[in-house]
């Protein structure tokens, strides 16, 4: 046998997160409980899932719709919901154009029906609440990064954690109720009175980079890709080690 | 399998293309990495091969181009669900490169990584035969950075986390290693038509 290999570069990916194999590969029922509106474009769908094996805040799942034919479809969602909500499990949504799977949330979804789910599904961007946390996200990226911020609350959490949020207007903020003096709001089309308008830039980033925590920011951005890809490189250009920064994308 | 109230679905395409569970991304090509994008050079890839090989052999950028120009035209698919078809990848076949370095009779898996430390397992006999390339044009234009370019592995018959950007290397084994998602819960190969999804399926 050859020795483990170890990479020769950075990426180092701390605390690997444990995936449950067995609940990752089996399909669940969960039923529709309750729908929320969030902003004119995002709802929050809850689900009831019986066998749900628990979750960690920024861990994900799988949903997958039926039609009569057999045909199948199946999405990746983030979790919003914190770990604590027993037996429960929400998501949030954005209605995306012709979207196939949202579009079915959005349109037709009622409490009662039921989904299909499997998961949780990768580890990677899971937060469990064990070291600072800086959490930077865009539009529906921030709904990972809420069930962090709710983790924490919900557990009275002690270790740091920020909030830099770009949404295009305080209307489009998600979850604005409940967003506190961790969240740096940052809009990009229109702000309150007083507040400015335009992109996330390095003075939202920097202050905070500015106030290491013991240990370090493990810092999680979750947006589009051009979201992603710019805010990353004000993390790294702020002094953000290249791997303590976690990425999730959506398209 | 539960069928969902109210739920049709798209107009199906019709075509034996698109395997089970995955649906056609037309002209989109999502972007999936959980690292910051590199700043890379091309001057300043490498490409290199080892492990239980007969001759370790590092490339340039220039010395890889020197090798026989291959292309790889057709579809690739994501574990997150979305297929791409009619995509042109152009480079060198990974045959080209192991054809050099002659891997030993004992080895069965391969560890592609990259210059960030991203890295996935794969059986080699998925590497070799015609199947992969390393690539560095997409659409006959540089690959972007976001798609990993100057260079990345395509094996396109396998879902395209295996397809590792900014591809820095090879390390040839005698038994299989989980690379990233590999231990994050997700498939040790890969398969599309299978639905190698999630360890497991």
């Amino acid at each position: 046998m050859t020795q483990a290999f170890v990479p020769p570069t950075r990426f180092a990916v701390p605390g690997r997160i444990a995936v449950n194999e067995q609940a990752a590969s089996e399909w669940q029922t969960a039923t529709v409980t309750e729908i929320r509106r969030e902003t004119p474009r995002a709802a929050t769908f809850r689900l009831a899932v019986p066998g749900w094996p628990g979750h960690l805040p920024g861990q994900h799942l799988m949903v997958r719709l039926t039609a009569e034919d057999g045909y199948a479809a199946q999405r990746h969602y983030s979790i919003a919901s914190a770990p604590d909500d027993s037996g429960h499990v929400e998501l949030t949504l954005d209605h995306v154009e012709g979207g196939e799977v949202s579009g079915w949330f959005h349109t037709v979804a009622r409490p009662g029906d039921r989904v299909e789910v499997r998961g949780p599904v990768s580890g990677f961007f899971a937060w469990p609440g064990d070291r600072p946390a800086l959490l930077v996200g865009a539009g529906s990226g921030v709904v990972p990064l809420m069930s962090m911020i709710r983790h924490h609350r919900a557990r009275n959490l002690a270790v740091p954690l920020r909030l830099v949020v770009s949404a295009r207007s305080p209307q489009e903020l998600i979850y604005a109720r409940e967003l506190g003096a961790e969240t740096t709001p940052v809009f990009t089309r229109s702000a309150p009175a007083g507040a400015t308008v335009g992109r996330m830039a390095a003075a939202h980033v920097a202050p905070l980079l500015a106030e290491q925590p013991s240990g370090g920011w493990e810092a999680y951005v979750c947006g589009s890709n051009s979201f992603a890809e710019h805010a990353s490189r004000l993390l790294v250009t702020a002094g953000q080690p290249v791997h303590r920064i976690r990425i999730e994308r959506f398209g | 399998m539960h069928i969902t109230r109210g739920f049709t679905g798209r107009p199906r395409v019709a075509g034996p293309g698109l395997p089970p569970g995955q649906y056609d991304a037309g002209d989109d090509w999502p972007v999936l990495s959980a690292e910051v994008t590199p700043e890379l050079a091309p001057a300043d890839w490498t490409f290199r091969v080892d492990g239980l090989v007969a001759e370790p052999r590092t490339w340039d950028w220039d010395e890889a181009h020197r090798l026989p120009p291959s292309a790889y035209e057709g579809a690739i698919h994501c574990v997150t669900s979305w297929s791409k078809f009619g995509v042109r990848f152009t480079g060198v076949s990974l045959d080209a490169f192991l054809d050099v370095v002659r891997p030993h009779g004992s080895a069965t898996h391969a560890v592609a990584y990259s210059h960030t430390g991203y890295t996935t397992s794969l059986p080699l006999s998925d590497l070799t035969g015609g199947r992969a390339w390393i690539a560095w044009e997409y659409d006959g234009r540089p690959l972007a950075p976001e798609h990993g370019g100057p260079a990345r592995l395509v094996v396109p018959h396998l879902y395209f986390w295996k397809s590792a950007k900014w591809i820095a290397g090879l390390r040839i084994l005698d038994h299989d290693e989980p690379g990233f998602w590999e231990q994050n819960g997700y498939h040790e190969r890969g398969n599309p038509w299978e639905e190698q999804r999630y360890s497991g399926d």
